[in-house]
């Protein structure tokens, strides 16, 4: 890993104020990211992974609470940043790409509005220019410019069509870290590896770093460079996409692999890998390894503390308190 | 931080319990229900507790001002008006008069409403169509205009009164009815009710209606606050109820020609009459938020 | 959008129509019109007299009929109180109660938007509450007394503001904040939910991570979208005024329709009172269709499509 890395996130705790208490929705979460490299965060619905995204870009309901030893982005110091300061990086330096293109764009303004409003505020541009150079980026998000787009309503654009103006709109300001929560999750299936495509030709060619955050293994295996696996608020595996793919170490991550149908391995008929029971209460502390009570080498000591994330040699980082070539052996 | 959560296992209380205990922690609620409590015993107990006969004069003690104005004694407390008459003993049997008229009102709008609303939202179609023109025609017609024409048309009396507010009160029950039945309608409990065989009759009154109650009754308390506030102008204006009786807006009426040098002839029912409707209001809305879904905020 | 405006029409159109039979229908059938107008000392002749000179002893249908068709014509039939054509007295009131309701519908709004939006945007704080306690004021003050405790504050105490009559703009300051004040808690409420609902939309959270500021994010963004019941109701509360102006210029006498509509009561003008309240339904009707067309226009999805 590079020396500096330009994203760097270390001890980000975010914890939600609910009826029942205090939530935990993510715990001592560390992560670094080079320039211009994808990182893939992945887990389930609840493991903390649009939080993550969130409280980096500072958007966290108001009912939540953020803390970190370290938020840094490029060589802003994110937590000494003020509510002003934060509005001048959002869109301008980190821009944020989210998962419901129906809802995400304002249904009383057009497309050319909405769009030229980042480009008079950050660039400092007039209107005219502003609206020509939307113009511009639409055609690059794949949107022929003929002349009605920019006064169109967002709802008479379908879901895939707002998706690429929400992302033409979010890089126009050239951003150096785009955060995309679940982008193409919402759309249809053939619409999804279009925007993928979309997405990651624009992030290569611009050199722009991306966290790119899914529950689709699929997705992770063709765009991320190295990948983060979540679970119950806490990072339990972190490495190199193409060796964590092959060879996972935490057992949460080969739980999910083993979800995941393998095109020429997986034969027809044969049975999927679940995972048995549910994600713990986030709700309070935890008592042991988030995953003990569904993991299925769990012991007595994993139920007393809460493993430490280790760092291997290969940078490969698991929380889990057994070495796996012991673990797969006994299994 | 706090291990105590996470061990202890919570007890799931009664979904009346959690009502209760909404309910009993709601400052508007405990407030607002206090107030009319207390002015609801007034009223019942109006011709043990009064001190005087409202209606007895005495020209000899006229106008004498409330106690904590100069010139005024515990003999008084709220002063006497125009005729001599003890202010406070009108005062409680007014508020007779406000609670009947807003409780016999609420009741036939709300009967009347609520079954429009109920049969609107179940059978649909045109039944619907009729009766939600039928709202919107009645919305269109300025209900206190139409309440002082008939009301002097016919004679002021509390029936009369009761009856004209009844008949022009009644659309936000059936608006409300009408939605909750909408929405429930499809609801796979009424569904079920039907497939076993159950009349018409029988679902909306086991199935439909208990589940529009709290709604209703929110409407109930806005209505009574509303019926309460017409009659009093239908009074005020000399349209309503006929003196003597201590309506209290037929209190401000007779104290408005002393506004000027005994003001509180004016204050005294006008603050009672206030304090009432607030009351109801703080009631209401504090139902509508502890039996809502999810409690605001 | 054209077949939008015409349903809209042709529904207020025949709301309009119901109006003016229920209206026909309450002041000559339910009760009996030449009995109320003669008063209590007349005799049989003389009722039956007024009867036949009123045209009262035709047939109801053909009474209505009759008095739609003048309507229709502008013609509402001479008032026997002030012995003027109707039409002539409601002309002449008019422009009292239009401004006064125009001056009320102008405070609620100045009043009840802004303070809904503060609201909405600080949720839960001292400025929040002080709001709610104005619409909870607001809602339950019976109009007539506030207007006297106005009078008994201001007018007596400190005489700036003329307490009753028609003489210029400084007579109306009264009779707007009366008025208007009943109107606020709807506004505000409508405004606070509306605004509150919006901030917490995804295209709110997008509007922040645009970077943008929040003068813009709370006023381009937000109040843009929630505004838009809010107008709605404030033409359907501005239509309620009208009717409900009696009250507040019977209190100040101010000689606006309302005032009208008291005179014609107290004296049993049957024709004057059809006529005013055939005339303020009518407000509420062209109100509520305005509002509903506004709504349209302010909503792209609505007006684009």
């Amino acid at each position: 890993m590079a020396d500096a890395p330009f994203v760097s996130v270390s001890g980000l705790d975010i914890d939600l104020e609910v009826p029942g208490g205090r939530l935990h929705a993510v715990r001592d979460s560390s992560f670094d990211i080079a320039l211009g490299e994808t990182l893939c965060i992945v887990g389930e619905s609840g493991s903390g992974k649009s939080m993550t995204a969130l409280g980096l870009m500072g958007l966290l309901p108001s009912n939540a609470h953020r803390s970190a030893r370290r938020l840094r982005v490029g060589n802003h110091d994110l937590l000494s940043l003020n509510r002003r300061e934060m509005a001048d990086l959002m869109g301008r330096e980190m821009a944020m790409i989210f998962q419901e293109p129906m809802t995400s764009l304002n249904p009383c303004y057009t497309v050319g509005n909405q769009m030229s409003e980042m480009l008079i505020r950050h660039l400092r541009m007039g209107r005219r220019p502003a609206l020509t150079l939307a113009r511009d980026w639409l055609d690059r998000v794949g949107i022929p410019p003929t002349a009605g787009r920019l006064d169109q309503y967002p709802h008479q654009l379908s879901g895939g069509l707002r998706q690429r103006v929400m992302i033409a709109m979010m890089l126009m300001c050239s951003p150096k870290l785009i955060i995309a929560d679940e982008p193409t999750t919402a759309l249809d299936v053939t619409i999804q590896a279009q925007i993928l495509h979309l997405l990651a030709g624009l992030q290569r060619e611009l050199g722009i770093t991306m966290i790119f955050i899914t529950h689709d293994l699929g997705v992770v295996s063709r765009i991320a460079d190295r990948v983060a696996v979540m679970y119950a608020g806490q990072i339990v595996e972190m490495g190199r996409t193409r060796e964590i793919l092959r060879d996972p170490q935490h057992p949460y991550t080969r739980g999910l692999l083993e979800c995941v149908p393998a095109p020429g391995k997986t034969r027809p008929g044969a049975h999927l890998g679940t995972i048995p029971g549910t994600v713990p209460s986030l709700v309070g502390q935890l008592s042991g390894c988030g995953f003990a009570g569904r993991c299925p080498h769990a012991a007595v000591g994993c139920r007393g503390e809460i493993p430490a994330l280790t760092v291997r040699a290969d940078g490969r980082q698991v929380r889990c308190l057994f070495t796996p070539d012991a673990l797969w052996s006994a299994a | 931080m706090q291990d105590a959560e996470a061990t202890t296992e919570p007890t799931i209380p009664t979904p009346g319990a959690v009502l209760w205990g909404k309910i009993l922690r709601h400052k508007g609620i405990l407030f607002g229900g206090g107030i009319v409590a207390v002015m609801v015993i007034v009223a019942v107990l109006a011709p043990l507790i009064a001190p005087y006969d409202p209606y007895a004069q005495s020209l000899i003690s006229r106008l004498q001002p409330p106690v904590w104005l100069d010139g005024g004694s515990w003999q008084h407390p709220l002063g006497t008006d125009h005729l001599g008459r003890d202010y406070l003993s009108r005062l409680m049997h007014g508020a007779r008069i406000s609670l009947i008229i807003g409780a016999c009102t609420a009741a036939i709008s709300g009967v009347l409403g609520t079954t429009l609303g109920v049969v609107a939202g179940y059978f649909g179609g045109r039944v619907d169509t009729a009766i939600t023109f039928l709202v919107t025609v009645k919305l269109s017609i300025p209900t206190i205009l139409v309440a002082l024409a008939v009301v002097q048309l016919v004679g002021g009396s509390l029936t009369v009164v009761v009856l004209v507010l009844g008949f022009l009160l009644w659309h936000q029950f059936a608006i409300v009815a009408r939605a909750v039945t909408l929405q429930i309608r499809d609801m796979d409990y009424i569904t079920a009710a039907r497939m076993i065989g159950c009349s018409r009759a029988r679902i909306l009154l086991t199935e439909v209606m208990p589940n529009l109650m709290n709604q209703i009754i929110v409407v109930l308390t806005l209505t009574m606050a509303s019926a309460i506030v017409i009659e009093a102008a239908l009074s005020f204006l000399g349209v309503g109820v006929k003196p003597p009786l201590p309506s209290w807006g037929i209190m401000i009426a007779e104290g408005r020609t002393h506004i000027f040098f005994d003001p509180w002839l004016v204050m005294i029912p006008g603050a009672a009459l206030f304090a009432l409707v607030l009351s109801i209001n703080l009631l209401g809305d504090g139902l509508r938020d502890v039996t809502a879904p999810q409690g605001r905020n | 959008m054209l077949r939008f405006l015409l349903r809209r029409a042709g529904l207020a159109l025949l709301v309009a129509l119901c109006v003016s039979m229920l209206t026909f229908a309450l002041l000559n059938i339910t009760i009996d019109p030449a009995l109320a107008m003669a008063g209590e000392d007349a005799t049989d002749q003389d009722i039956q007299a007024l009867r036949v000179a009123m045209g009262f002893d035709r047939p109801a249908h053909v009474r209505y009929l009759d008095w739609l068709q003048s309507v229709l014509q502008g013609d509402f039939g001479v008032s026997p109180y002030f012995g003027l054509p109707v039409s002539d007295l409601i002309m002449d009131r008019m422009p009292v109660t239009v401004t006064l309701g125009a001056l009320a519908t102008a405070f609620a709004v100045i009043i009840g938007v802004p303070l809904g939006v503060v609201a909405a945007i600080y949720p839960n704080t001292l400025i929040d509450r002080v709001s709610l306690s104005v619409a909870v004021f607001g809602q339950a003050i019976p109009n007539f007394w506030f207007s006297l405790m106005l009078i008994i504050l201001l007018a007596v105490q400190f005489p700036i503001f003329p307490v009753s009559g028609t003489e210029g703009f400084s007579s109306f300051i009264l009779p707007t904040i009366v008025l208007g004040t009943n109107a606020i808690p709807p506004i505000m409420r409508l405004t606070r939910t509306g605004m509150l609902d919006v901030l917490s939309s995804d295209y709110i959270r997008t509007a922040w991570a645009k970077g943008l500021q929040p003068r813009q994010v709370f006023f381009k963004h937000a109040l843009r979208n929630a505004i838009v019941p809010v107008v709605a109701v404030a033409a359907i509360q501005a239509a309620n005024m009208f009717g409900g102006s009696i009250v507040v210029e019977a209190v100040f006498a101010l000689h606006g329709i309302g005032m009208l509509a008291y005179e014609s009561i107290q004296r049993s003008d049957i024709p004057t009172m059809q006529a005013v309240i055939l005339i303020f339904s009518l407000f509420f009707i062209g109100f509520s269709a305005l509002s509903d067309v506004i709504n349209a226009y302010l909503d792209p999805r609505i007006r684009v499509s």
